[in-house]
């Protein structure tokens, strides 16, 4: 089954749930056969990706409307530009990288997925998330910023 | 290029994906400004650690694999789902398609050739009946048995020199030449008599049409053939075996 593994990595980011995921999931590959006249050759992968992202965003409003609603909050502020002595000494919470790529709104966590996880191109995350580049350009930059201002680092620079 | 201008690059320069003019702007800036240098390390290294973490990565479950494949199976013998069954066919009907154009160009791209040849032909007969018409004073521009007098006639009335061979011992008296505007262009005209019968030859330098043999149209026969760059046609009320004669007697010539 193709892009099974991608498909599955960005609903569990998304859903944040294993069973959610594979709900989702299943969901989204019977819809993608349903609709498979709809895709029109090309990229496979980003079809499937944008075919489980919408199932993802469809049952994020169903089950946790009250996340999206804070993202829209998020979206209209500009994340403070710290400058880089300042970001190499801050101190986050102890927190693992892991639960604070899990705790980032969907809106910057699926760009991060599809991105630095699955390895995708502005292009494609532009055909996956239907966002223009730009606009996927500066959210990956935000949500970097917010992960790295996050992370544990060492006075060296070295994220752990 | 600054700090402030360099920043909102800095991301899509770290994935390759700017363009060649701003990633050479920030590249500059990189070697010029430790403090965006630094953050820039940082970014690459923050990448590499979310890209390298395999534990960031959720591999699907294979229970979830076996669902869907089960799940898929269950629909897709359902009757319901014909247009699989259509996509199953996509390769047939293609190789279809692809037999039925090769067909059609072969048919389109052969065709009009022979066509061509045969409006040619048309044109090579009426050329040699108008020449024959009763009062007409055209068969000959310049009439005379003399290849000599003949072959220099054309001389500045045409772009090519026409081959002219007097043919008399072998049973075919030039009597003379002509222009004449057949197939869309100027073309020599050299009239052999045999006998009583008034062979036209047609000379002009192309070779595209295809050499064909003799043929035969509306009581007339035809030669066609190529020579040394000129396509050459030879039109009688003659028989088909002496106008072969008289075209192996040009060919060799």
């Amino acid at each position: 089954m193709q892009h099974l593994d991608a498909a599955y990595n960005l609903a569990r980011w998304l859903t944040r749930d294993p069973s959610d995921a594979d709900d989702v999931v299943q969901e989204a590959y019977m819809r993608a056969f349903r609709f498979s006249d709809g895709f029109h050759g090309g990229d496979s992968r980003s079809w499937i990706l944008k075919i489980v992202r919408n199932t993802c965003f469809t049952w994020l409003k169903k089950n946790r409307s009250h996340e999206l609603v804070y993202e829209l909050e998020e979206d209209q502020h500009e994340a403070p530009t710290s400058n880089p002595e300042e970001l190499l000494l801050e101190r986050a919470d102890r927190k693992i990288l892991k639960d604070l790529l899990n705790d980032l709104p969907a809106a910057y966590k699926e760009i991060i997925v599809l991105r630095d996880l699955e390895g995708l191109s502005y292009k494609e995350i532009s055909s996956v998330t239907e966002l223009p580049i730009g606009t996927v350009m500066s959210r990956l930059a935000r949500a970097r910023k917010k992960l790295q201002s996050g992370a544990i680092r060492t006075p060296a620079g070295g994220t752990i | 290029m600054n700090c402030d201008s360099a920043k909102p690059f800095l991301d899509s320069y770290a994935d390759g994906e700017l363009d060649l003019v701003n990633h050479v702007k920030v590249e500059e800036h990189l070697e010029a400004c430790f403090n965006c240098d630094v953050y820039y390390k940082d970014l690459k290294l923050f990448k590499n650690t979310l890209a390298e973490d395999r534990s960031l990565y959720f591999h699907a479950p294979d229970h979830l694999r076996r669902s869907i494949r089960s799940s898929l199976r269950e629909s897709s013998s359902e009757p319901s789902k014909n247009r699989f069954l259509f996509w199953r066919w996509t390769p047939v009907f293609a190789a279809l398609g692809i037999a039925f154009i090769t067909l059609l160009a072969i048919f389109t791209l052969v065709r009009p050739a022979n066509n061509t040849d045969d409006l040619i032909a048309k044109e090579m007969v009426s050329a040699h009946i108008r020449s024959m018409m009763v009062g007409d004073p055209h068969l000959m521009d310049v009439p005379s048995t003399d290849q000599h007098t003949v072959k220099p006639w054309f001389e500045g009335k045409l772009d090519f020199s026409p081959l002219v061979v007097d043919l008399g011992q072998q049973g075919f008296v030039l009597v003379g030449g002509r222009l004449d505007y057949v197939g869309g262009r100027a073309v020599a005209a050299m009239v052999y008599k045999r006998r009583q019968h008034v062979i036209n030859l047609f000379t002009y330098p192309e070779t595209t049409t295809a050499a064909g043999e003799t043929l035969s149209k509306q009581g007339f026969n035809i030669v066609h053939w190529n020579k040394g760059g000129m396509t050459f046609w030879a039109v009688s009320d003659l028989n088909a075996g002496e106008l072969l004669q008289f075209s192996e007697l040009l060919k060799n010539s």
